[in-house]
């Protein structure tokens, strides 16, 4: 088992299933929110369903609206279960924040040292603590 | 150090003006600490995504806050929303889709925004200037408003903007900052012939080349000869803020913090310098297209929004001719310059040639195509990017004269010619 520390730009619990790509993603054109799936066909997860996944991708690209579909995602139960970035990525903190605003359900959004992200492999089993423990087999 | 607030930005926090204005600040404030700003700042206006009708989530957001009483405290305009409010019932849209995205226009309007409707805010009379601080969202227009006009804008989502316009405050950070604003790669374009420079459809071409190699950070044009209009700006902004997330570039002589290259780089070395060759431009161009066949049943113009000058390019192209009639030709674009198209005699021209103008919204916002609707071409890079996902389409990329000789012979047409030298 590998264990990191990640910071957690928004904390909480969460395990599930790596998606990881290092192409950046955008949510608006890139997810369908009313199926969990990655949408945009120039990008290589497309095809793939994210619910209940850990994501991992660099950083969101494109549109403002991505932290909207983000949150519908939220809504009807079809996110990702965390999201790990190499860097700080202020639309996902933000859809995340506003999801614990509106609906009590903040998503785990947590920044890994480069090194450590560039680790992450689609199929691993990940496990997220409260204060930024990264635990994965 | 930890994040200083002002005592009024304590008061919103606190809920002494309002409970739409505490939620608002709530929302500033923890972005605030996530971001590790020392401060906020004030803006002096705003440009709001957040109208645009995605679902269930969006409208309980937008409603909730104007039920809390929230009003902005700035200037504030509204982006495209999911509806050309007058004329949805010409298109597919369905009509419950409809009522909720009406529902989520009315939210946005009843907290003081400007029922302005465009993806193209910088082309307007409400126009920000040079060193405003600004909260805008929509990824062109930010993109625009930094690189082109040169005022000062993060790249807002949706949800933080309308925070922003009604707190008037945002978190003291990123391209707000004169030190962020710094350019961070150098890409040199490298013997791309003149002609190509002056062609419409090179700068969208370009705008996805440098998205896809600037990815996140600041890229710094050099070596542009021929000064772009606003237009082509735009075009350019809007397809590397699709392909990557560029909020600001430099063009070494043209952009308003570019007057050389020391200065669009703040006096610090570019970390990397890459040339922009002429490969390069034809595989991003080749990435633009999904189609792999001729046959065309929607030419589809104005992403960002149609200025009047592009109604003045396209005008002459359109005398004398008459779209095929399996194809249909569509122009979006905002109701301000719709009307000045009407008065200037373009949009009957259009209408004579088989062409329609939807205002508010756009293909990619609203579901107003009918599903009959497959195979698509445009002259926007921002479409060919987003429509095969979003509408499971293809589309082809081309100029704006391809786009009108395509709609006439009912069939996918592009001159390579332009793109073949060197």
């Amino acid at each position: 088992m590998t264990r990191f520390r990640a910071h957690a730009v928004v904390a909480g619990t969460a395990e599930g299933l790596a998606l990881v790509s290092d192409e950046p993603l955008s949510f608006w054109g890139g997810f369908d929110h009313t199926t969990g799936e990655v949408i945009d066909r120039r990008h290589p997860l497309a095809g793939q369903v994210a619910t209940g996944r850990v994501l991992a991708v660099p950083f969101t690209r494109g549109s403002s609206t991505t932290t909207a579909v983000l949150l519908e995602a939220v809504r009807s139960g079809t996110a990702p279960s965390a999201i790990l970035t190499p860097a700080f990525d202020s639309f996902f903190a933000l859809a995340s924040i506003v999801a614990d605003e509106m609906y009590g359900t903040a998503i785990p959004i947590l920044v890994l040292a480069p090194a450590e992200f560039s680790q992450l492999r689609t199929g691993q089993h990940v496990r997220i603590h409260a204060d930024g423990a990264i635990e994965i087999d | 150090m930890p994040l200083d607030l002002t005592a009024d930005d304590l008061a919103q926090l606190h809920g002494e003006r309002g409970a739409g204005s505490r939620m608002a600040m709530s929302i500033i404030v923890r972005m605030a600490e996530v971001q590790a700003a020392e401060r906020l700042l004030d803006i002096e206006q705003a440009h709001i995504d957040s109208a645009i009708y995605m679902g269930e989530a969006g409208l309980e957001f937008a409603e909730r806050l104007a039920s809390l009483g929230a009003n902005v405290a700035v200037p504030t305009t509204l982006n495209v929303s999911g509806l050309d409010e007058n004329h949805w019932r010409e298109w597919a849209v369905p009509a419950e889709w409809a009522a909720n995205a009406h529902r989520q226009m009315v939210a946005y309007q009843r907290m003081g925004c400007q029922p302005t409707w465009t993806c193209a805010p910088y082309q307007t009379a409400t126009a920000p200037r040079f060193g405003q601080q600004i909260a805008w969202g929509e990824s062109n227009a930010i993109v625009f408003a930094n690189s082109v006009i040169g005022a000062r804008t993060e790249r807002y989502p949706d949800f933080l903007d309308i925070c922003a316009a009604v707190t008037g405050r945002v978190p003291a950070t990123g391209l707000h900052l004169t030190e962020n604003r710094a350019g961070e790669i150098l890409l040199a374009l490298d013997r791309v012939p003149l002609a190509l420079q002056r062609h419409d459809a090179f700068y969208p071409v370009l705008g996805h080349l440098i998205g896809k190699i600037a990815r996140d950070r600041v890229p710094v044009i050099e070596g542009l000869t021929v000064r772009p209009t606003d237009d082509q700006l735009k075009g350019m902004g809007a397809a590397a803020a699709s392909s990557g997330s560029v909020a600001l570039f430099h063009i070494v002589g043209f952009t308003p913090e570019a007057p050389t290259v020391e200065a669009a780089f703040q006096g610090r070395d570019p970390a990397e310098r890459i040339p922009i060759e002429m490969s390069m431009l034809r595989d991003a161009r080749r990435e633009l297209t999904t189609s792999t066949g001729k046959e065309l049943d929607l030419v589809v113009l104005g992403s960002p929004h149609f200025s009047l000058a592009e109604f003045r390019q396209l005008a002459p192209l359109l005398v004398g001719r008459h779209a095929h009639p399996n194809v249909k030709f569509l122009v979006t674009t905002s109701r301000v310059m719709a009307d000045l198209a009407r008065d200037a005699g373009i949009v009957s021209a259009l209408e004579r040639f088989g062409g329609k103008v939807t205002v508010d919204t756009c293909i990619l916002a609203s579901p107003m195509l009918p599903p009959d609707i497959k195979r698509l071409l445009t002259n926007s890079a921002k479409y060919a990017y987003y429509a095969p996902g979003l509408l499971k389409v293809d589309i082809a990329f081309g100029s704006l004269a391809d786009c009108v000789r395509s709609a006439v012979e009912g069939r996918i047409v592009r001159d390579e010619s332009l793109w073949e030298q060197h």
